[in-house]
């Protein structure tokens, strides 16, 4: 163990750095617009303190979306590092990450955790089951993509999403939401 | 001892002298009556063998098993009457959520069956019996289950699920505990039914082997590896020697890469985050190796009937040099669960499952073989590369959270010296050869051992074309098990044992 501590003093990181975030809607040229925009911006920072909560369900998934869900959270994707973490409650969470094609077994189970979440709140659908276009799209037991049950906010695709996808997706949905959030 | 032996010699005498059916390769398999299947049934219940599935399709339900002893297992058919058949599960337990699931998705009835509740069938597809008659029916509560009644002084439920608190599958745990003590749990799954043995009916080979991949995502490889095996059987096809290797090698990294997650999630969930950050890392470097390798950090659709995609040029540099950065790092981690007694208070003793039980219900895996059931689809029933190559299959007694432990950690070390065994010395030359053409049915099995245990896929093919496709893992026999290994431990140290267990959901529910 003293050894493992002694070690990790001299060790660089293994943090990966942070990606980009996908390409958002070109803002307005106008400065003034800008300028509000900035204001705006400044106000849902206060709001939110640019932290996001993650409440993820399987609605249905392989569990290979779920495996690179999880590794966001190891030392080299650590997402709370850009003030997203993952939490038990529905009710404490901003964001819903859903995957899987939504069976019929899980819909009920979907719909009552989205009705708990507070507004504002998003939903992102993981992986092209999630999109509606995995390869149990045509199935008694399912019910189509997310979308279909909830409304979607942003769709990342993938099979599975790697996690510096997600970790992507999410910024981007970060961004959108700092933007979008009535002051 | 004696009805032991008396139901294997049972079965074998069953079983002797029938001629099977021509086609099924390499296992025989024998159409029965009424009368030799419930024969069958009853000669399993008294330890004649171990059940590996029992799946149906139109008209007939299979079942494969294996003679207590014997090299080769085997698949016996019978013909339902009237949508009827003898239940299995009435005489063999293990036989009885297949059946609860044959009934749901078919409309079979299992004659005798001592549980009638519906197992998939929730009530929410709009229709009963999705792959038989398909007659409408009404919508019901999802919650509207019947659990089986607990009676006593003192005792309170805790309902859990289907949405968990964690990043994890949907099932439900209904847990009947007095005070902190577990008096019983009780398992309802099928959340995750997305109707694969719908998907695997009429068909072709091609987006059958998609669906198959995704049974249960973490393990791909192995799926595809039964699936591919199980056509090439049917077919009479070799694939190339380097295309075996590499499967070999996808495999082994599937493995290592479950094992390493599993030994430090289980210790995360015994409040030990140090090993969880650690081997987090071991697991992403394997997973980052594997995507320069084969293009996937999964590995998913790499392995196809006929062979492999090829591997990246420079892959076995990249996973040889993952393999070397990784070794002695993993010996300092299992070092220190070694020599962490606060890991080992909550390890050790908790979640206890007992030989005659991984026995019964023919457990695989790090389940079975941490308690004592030495049984590897690689050495037992053993396949391309693995009837080469040599390696050992660790074996505890202990049946606790710990043996679990440490069964993974000798496995990790096993697929290590395997992968560098196999990178050395991959094989030049194509990874695919085409699939002849057929006229007429063929039938093939196969079994392949995943990370959490072994995996069955039976195929029958008519003229190029699936007819039926049935996969079953290897947490159909694990997961009733956790309801007896969490009895009598604390709630608290539920997550420690389902973690060390870690059955799949995906893969049950279909």
């Amino acid at each position: 163990m003293r050894t493992l501590l002694l070690r990790s003093l001299f060790a660089k990181p293994v943090t990966v750095p942070a990606p980009r975030p996908d390409a958002l809607p070109p803002s307005t040229e106008d400065p003034l617009l800008a300028e509000l925009g900035k204001a705006l911006e400044m106000r849902t920072r206060k709001l939110f303190g640019r932290s996001i909560t993650i409440r993820e369900v399987d609605a249905g998934s392989c569990n290979g979306c779920e495996l690179e869900i999880h590794a966001l959270n190891n030392s080299i994707y650590d997402i709370e590092r850009f003030g997203m973490k993952f939490a038990a409650s529905p009710r404490h969470c901003d964001v819903l990450l859903v995957t899987g094609p939504v069976t019929h077994n899980m819909r009920v189970a979907l719909e009552r955790t989205y009705a708990a979440m507070p507004e504002p709140k998003w939903v992102v659908a993981a992986g092209d089951c999630a999109a509606g276009c995995g390869v149990f799209a045509q199935s008694y037991a399912t019910v189509g993509g997310v979308d279909s049950v909830v409304p979607v906010d942003l769709v990342i695709p993938g099979c599975p999403p790697k996690p510096i996808d997600l970790l992507k997706g999410l910024l981007t949905l970060m961004e959108k939401a700092v933007g979008a959030t009535k002051p | 001892m004696m009805a032991m032996l008396t139901g294997r010699e049972r079965l074998a005498e069953l079983l002797a002298n029938r001629a099977p059916v021509a086609g099924h390769k390499p296992w025989p398999r024998y159409e029965v009556d009424s009368h030799a299947w419930t024969a069958v049934a009853q000669a399993l219940g008294e330890g004649g063998g171990d059940l590996l599935g029992l799946w149906g399709e139109k008209d007939n339900v299979h079942l494969a098993l294996r003679v207590a002893g014997e090299p080769r297992p085997c698949v016996v058919s019978v013909r339902t009457r009237t949508s009827d058949f003898p239940s299995v599960g009435r005489f063999h337990p293990p036989a009885l959520r297949l059946e609860r699931a044959l009934r749901d998705l078919y409309g079979f009835a299992p004659l005798g069956i001592p549980d009638r509740r519906p197992w998939l069938d929730h009530g929410a597809w709009g229709m009963r019996a999705p792959l038989g008659s398909r007659p409408p029916a009404a919508r019901r509560d999802p919650a509207g289950y019947e659990f089986l009644p607990v009676n006593g002084q003192g005792l309170h439920q805790i309902p859990v699920g289907p949405v968990h608190a964690g990043i994890i599958e949907p099932g439900h745990f209904r847990f009947t505990v007095n005070g902190e003590t577990v008096a019983r749990l009780e398992e309802r799954l099928g959340y995750v039914h997305r109707g694969v043995d719908g998907l695997l009916t009429d068909t072709d080979i091609e987006p059958a082997a998609r669906v198959i991949a995704r049974i249960s995502g973490d393990s791909t490889v192995a799926y595809s590896f039964a699936y591919a095996r199980a056509v090439e059987e049917a077919l009479d096809v070799d694939p190339p020697p380097r295309a075996k290797v590499l499967r070999g090698i996808m495999a082994e990294l599937e493995r290592l890469a479950n094992h390493l997650g599993d030994i430090g999630a289980i210790c995360n969930d015994a409040a030990f985050a140090l090993i969880h950050a650690h081997t987090g890392i071991f697991r992403e470097r394997v997973l980052a190796a594997t995507d320069r390798a084969f293009n996937h950090r999964l590995m998913m659709d790499r392995i196809v009937p006929g062979g492999t995609e090829d591997a990246a040029p420079g892959a076995p540099r990249a996973l040889q040099q993952m393999i070397e950065e990784l070794e002695a790092p993993f010996a300092e981690i299992v070092r220190l669960y070694d020599d962490t007694p606060s890991l080992q208070d909550r390890t050790c003793n908790t979640g206890f499952v007992g030989k005659e039980l991984v026995e019964r219900w023919a457990a695989g895996g790090f389940v079975g073989r941490a308690s004592g059931r030495s049984f590897d689809a690689r050495r037992d029933l053993p396949y391309a590369p693995y009837d080469e190559a040599k390696f050992e299959v660790p074996v505890l007694d202990r049946g606790d959270v710990d043996a679990r432990v440490w069964i993974r950690i000798r496995e990790a070390e096993q697929s290590i010296a395997l992968l560098k065994r196999w990178l050395d010395d991959i094989p030049n030359g194509d990874t695919r050869v085409s699939l002849p053409k057929f006229e007429g049915t063929r039938e093939g099995i196969a079994m392949t051992e995943a990370f959490r245990g072994d995996v069955l896929v039976w195929v029958r093919i008519l003229d190029g074309r699936i007819v039926r496709c049935h996969a079953r893992d290897a947490s159909w026999f694990q997961w009733p098990l956790l309801e007896a290994a969490i009895e009598g431990n604390i709630v608290a140290d539920f997550p420690l044992c389902n973690k060390s267990f870690n059955c799949s959901y995906a893969g049950a529910d279909l």
